[in-house]
């Protein structure tokens, strides 16, 4: 099992100052889905004129039904500034993939349970690390992608484009880099530092917090 | 001594590396030191460097400064989480040693311990903003430190002849947001492409030194070129190699062409970072022929 948990609002209503195409993605019946967040956050981009349309399918992850599925939303979509997914890590990488020249942003972190993951395909990966952060490197996962697991840029071992660690693997930053400058977004690599949070229980975050 | 100081005093600041030895017997390494680093300001001890077991590098810093010479901590975060991390660098402030130079880390993959598990909880960049989060006080929980905080002159490593010299740029940024307030190079060979890189680096504002390697022999060369991410050594350079071998072996050709690249980085950068592999005895002769003694 998995669980997609929405993120804060104030982080989604901060990806992009305009309107969300919304693909959300109802797939595996093991991915536990926050339907009442999803639903009351759609309300109010709705209220505040930001939602330019929304779609609700299954597995986005699979490429062909992806495309399928889009096809006659392409129009919409390009109207929109930005696209929003609500799946897994493994949706929002493909969805990233496909509508490679738009902002795609994750809505969701992916945490992992234990038990049967789905029917995910394997082209792309997601570590269900329980913090995503496709929205700070063009839909491409630095967990999964990187041999470091990096999440403030490369490391100085890639050579020819090729990971020095795996010499089969691309470079996951080379990746990141090449896709955001294809996009004219290179800024958003400006971000704050980052540091992974490995403390996923919800208990002890919550008693740090009311400290 | 910091070493920001010396930068913010204008001085072309020379660094040299040493490695510490596999065991627990560091007097032949000391001994070397003194005779053949006294010509360099500081000296950076790296740490498991290659991702090879070896002695430690604090321990190492310390000893070489009570030999009377100044130690630059080189820090990776392959071996060590946020806790030990930050546990080190308080040791350092407290032995004086006060001059980090904060990285990432080879794989273990590449080292002699491949069944090792990497860490890699900060890297790099949060390293640096980890440091700055002691020098307020604080730690990285949000808890207060007692007494008086550390202060650090603190590094960082940028690759200038990287296929990507975009990528480098990026993390650059991010090293000196982070609070990187000197830079050394991976060995550059190409003294082109330095002089290029350096047209954009020099937007930060940070001192860097220009790194150099020794070439021993042609085979080392080659050896670089299929292995080290971040070095080329362009077919002429190999071919002075080649020419007269018994030059070569004896280290004169290597520091001719080392001293050269030194003289032409020189009028762009704010020092030089010597990575003797080994060859800390070529030191002395290398600093002369470059003009920088």
């Amino acid at each position: 099992m998995l669980m997609t948990k929405l993120k804060s609002k104030k982080e989604i209503l901060s990806l992009t100052s305009g309107s969300f195409f919304v693909i959300n993605c109802h797939g595996c019946k093991e991915v536990g889905f926050p339907e009442e967040e999803a639903k009351a956050l759609e309300k109010e981009l709705m209220a505040a004129g930001r939602l330019a349309g929304v779609i609700t399918t299954d597995y986005v992850c699979n490429p062909a039904e992806l495309t399928l599925r889009l096809r006659s939303c392409l129009p919409i979509i390009a109207e929109a500034d930005a696209v929003l997914v609500l799946s897994c890590g493994v949706g929002v990488q493909t969805v990233a993939e496909y509508l490679e020249d738009c902002k795609v942003f994750a809505a969701c972190d992916t945490i992992e349970l234990p038990g049967f993951q789905g029917v995910t395909p394997l082209e792309y990966d997601c570590g269900q690390c329980g913090e995503c952060f496709l929205n700070l490197t063009g839909g491409i996962c630095p967990i999964t992608a990187c041999s470091k697991s990096l999440v403030n840029g490369p490391c100085g071992g890639t050579k020819n484009g090729k990971c020095e660690v795996c010499p089969d693997m691309e470079c996951g930053w080379e990746r990141i880099i090449q896709r955001l400058k294809a996009q004219g977004r290179l800024d958003v690599l400006r971000c704050p530092t980052q540091m992974h949070d490995f403390n996923t229980d919800e208990a002890t975050k919550a008693a740090k917090e009311s400290e | 001594m910091r070493i920001t100081e010396l930068f913010d005093n204008g001085e072309f600041v020379v660094t040299a590396e040493v490695g510490p030895p596999k065991g627990i017997h560091i007097d032949g390494m000391v001994e070397e030191a003194k005779k053949y680093l006294s010509g360099v300001h500081f000296v950076n001890v790296t740490d498991n460097q290659s991702s090879v077991m070896r002695l430690g590098s604090l321990a190492t810093c310390k000893v070489l400064k009570d030999a009377g010479l100044n130690p630059i901590f080189q820090l990776t975060c392959r071996d060590r989480n946020r806790i030990a991390l930050q546990s080190d660098l308080l040791s350092a402030a407290m032995l004086g040693i006060d001059n980090i130079l904060c990285l990432t880390g080879d794989h273990t993959k590449l080292g002699d311990h491949p069944q090792a598990k990497p860490v890699f909880d900060l890297d790099s960049v949060s390293l640096l903003h980890t440091a700055c989060t002691l020098e307020t006080g604080m730690d990285l929980g949000g808890n207060a430190l007692v007494g008086e905080p550390p202060k650090f002159a603190k590094g960082a490593v940028v690759s200038p002849c990287s296929d990507s010299v975009d990528a480098q740029l990026v993390k650059m940024e991010r090293k000196v947001k982070a609070g990187a307030e000197f830079f050394q190079t991976q060995a550059v060979f190409e003294p082109e492409k330095f002089i290029k890189f350096m047209e954009q680096a020099k937007q930060f504002g940070k001192p860097v030194q220009v790194g150099i390697i020794i070439p021993k022999s042609a085979g080392m060369c080659k050896f670089m070129n299929n292995n080290v991410a971040g070095v080329h050594i362009p077919d002429e350079l190999i071919a002075e190699l080649q020419a007269d071998k018994e030059k070569t072996k004896a280290g004169i050709t290597g520091v001719e062409i080392a001293a050269r690249i030194i003289r032409e980085c020189k009028p762009y950068c704010q020092g030089v970072h010597i990575m003797s592999l080994g060859w800390e005895s070529k030191i002395p002769a290398l600093l002369s022929q470059a003009g920088l003694k």
